[in-house]
């Protein structure tokens, strides 16, 4: 019977070892590495609460930040409105479901690094197909990557085309959960389409709008392809995101200890401000 | 009126997410001079823009690399987190509630936390411009874990104990009565992994210098930033369309269970 004892450990075992070896082991080691400067090729140097100090006086940590910032605040709502109108369109008798659905989620599918290089294209000051558009109706060239102003603005609604489908289906699904006689109820009071919207269907799906937060906050913190090979985080850095600035940092000018020092503190970001929007939308409900 | 409004306007959405890949198919087939007035198809079309790409970068070199490592994790992924799932609904054994907190843990830990000492590691264990560097690290998925023993759940415990007097050991119940059992999570767990390791590229791009052994979505990256494709639109996008075509081929076979997958990997986060 000594077999049968030993199995459960054997099949765990695999996971044991990758979560000390790839993730305990980092996370200490990231955490030693703040109070450290090395290059990975000469010997670790203590340097005590340099890092910090740095980093606090570091122009571009807050500038990604500030970028960060403004992708969310364009991304988010951007995001959350279109899903669900797109959702709600969806969520009624209509035929070619499947094909639309199918369109939608297109974009979700692909690669990154083909949608980055395609809406390059798009995006392009004289002949980009945006441009193209606006000339058509006599409206002025925008700068969509050239406008510093603008830069990070583009990149979010890049980022909202490539993964609004995932999030259609997701609202789709949230809707079809909300039971017909609650609606059957408020037309009985004479409610309006509004008003059922408003008390019922958004109550119902504040669940599906809190992932969708969620969810676009730690891809807002994990940009990198995108200004990387739009942008390389110009013009003026006014692109450069949390990671494409731990990426410069260590593997640029290999600050190893000041990159890992960025990485602890992004990470801490992120699970505040999930913590904030967790608040704030259970208390919207 | 009103069904035709709707159909109008989510025909308009399907164009604005489905045009931009037609117009990049029709221009990289487009001589360099037609791209900028392009709108539908270009006048000559040629394959010449591709023919650019195959002589400039080993394109097919890293369409198999990107093969090689995609196909070895997601087995990877398959065999680790199915055997610990199962352990985690079937088994009793110490610190089991214990691992399945670390594993949930785990998950909602920040990436950016780990990325650097992740690579110093892979330098420590010299897997760096190796394949191992790729896969190694990407061998355990939380996610993966927590679908198959969603998964088990559902499946009675009768066939399991009926199994077990009959004499078969766990891991032949697991991947001889469980596995035929299990097709949704495993499919799951594959798309959902392989579309993962498909389209990740900073990982790769930190690892891998060696052009020989990069993957197609690193290859095109560098490809468009550096300076090889001489700014030229045409071959930038024929590159891209070539890294876009597997998977859009994939999708376009296995459409209802992409969309399926990712539903509900978005549900578990």
């Amino acid at each position: 019977m000594k077999k049968t004892k030993l199995t459960p450990y054997l099949m765990i075992l695999p996971y044991v070892i990758f979560f000390i070896t790839f993730i305990s082991f980092p996370v200490i080691f990231s955490f030693i590495l703040m109070f450290h400067k090395w290059n990975i090729i000469a010997p670790m140097q203590f340097i005590g609460l340099s890092n910090f100090y740095h980093l606090f006086h570091d122009s571009l940590f807050f500038k990604s930040l500030l970028n960060t910032l403004i992708f969310l605040i364009v991304h988010i709502p951007l995001q959350i409105i279109i899903a669900l109108f797109f959702a709600v369109m969806l969520n009624q008798k209509i035929r070619f479901i499947g094909f639309f659905r199918a369109a939608y989620f297109l974009p979700v599918i692909v690669s990154g690094v083909v949608v980055t290089i395609l809406w390059q294209q798009l995006y392009g000051f004289e002949s980009g197909m945006l441009n193209r558009f606006l000339s058509a109706f006599g409206i002025a060239k925008v700068g969509w990557l050239e406008d510093s102003n603008l830069a990070m603005m583009s990149i979010a609604i890049m980022a909202t085309w490539k993964n609004v489908g995932l999030y259609i289906i997701l609202f789709l699904a949230g809707l079809q959960t909300v039971p017909n006689y609650l609606y059957e109820a408020a037309d009985l009071e004479g409610a309006t389409s509004w008003q059922k919207f408003r008390y019922i269907t958004l109550p119902m799906i504040n669940p599906t709008v809190f992932m969708v937060v969620i969810l676009s906050t730690i891809g807002g913190f994990s940009l990198f392809i995108e200004p990387y090979v739009m942008t390389g985080g110009g013009p003026l850095n006014s692109t450069l995101s949390a990671v494409l600035y731990i990426y410069k940092q260590g593997f640029f000018f290999y600050h190893m200890g000041y990159a890992s020092t960025l990485g602890f503190f992004f990470a801490g970001i992120i699970l505040v401000v999930i913590v904030i929007q967790k608040k704030f939308v259970e208390r919207d409900a | 009126m009103k069904k035709f409004i709707t159909y109008l306007i989510l025909s308009i959405g399907a164009i604005v997410f489905v045009y931009p890949f037609f117009w990049m198919l029709s221009a990289s087939v487009a001589p360099e001079s037609e791209i900028s007035k392009l709108v539908l198809l270009p006048n000559s079309p040629s394959l010449n823009n591709y023919s650019q790409v195959i002589d400039k970068i080993p394109i097919f070199r890293a369409l198999c690399n990107s093969l090689l490592v995609s196909s070895i994790i997601t087995i990877g992924v398959l065999l680790f987190s199915s055997m610990i799932g199962y352990a985690l609904s079937y088994l009793e054994f110490k610190g089991k509630n214990l691992l399945f907190y670390i594993i949930v843990f785990t998950m909602t830990l920040p990436f950016q936390i780990t990325l650097i000492p992740q690579y110093i590691l892979v330098v420590k264990f010299g897997m760096v411009d190796s394949y191992l560097g790729l896969i190694v690290p990407y061998l355990i998925s939380g996610l993966g874990i927590i679908i198959f023993r969603q998964y088990f759940k559902t499946i009675p415990i009768d066939m399991i104990d009926a199994a077990r007097i009959d004499g078969c050991g766990e891991f032949r119940i697991l991947f001889t009565i469980l596995w035929p059992n299990a097709v949704p999570a495993i499919i799951t767990v594959a798309i959902l992994t392989f579309m993962g390791s498909w389209n990740e590229v900073l990982w790769p791009i930190i690892v891998i210098r060696k052009e020989e052994l990069m993957t197609m979505p690193q290859l095109v990256t560098l490809f468009a930033v550096g300076g090889r494709a001489e700014s030229q639109l045409g071959v930038k996008l024929a590159a891209a369309a070539m890294l876009a075509l597997p998977i859009v081929v994939a999708y376009s076979f296995f459409q209802k269970y992409f969309i399926q997958s990712m539903a509900s990997s978005g549900m578990k986060n």
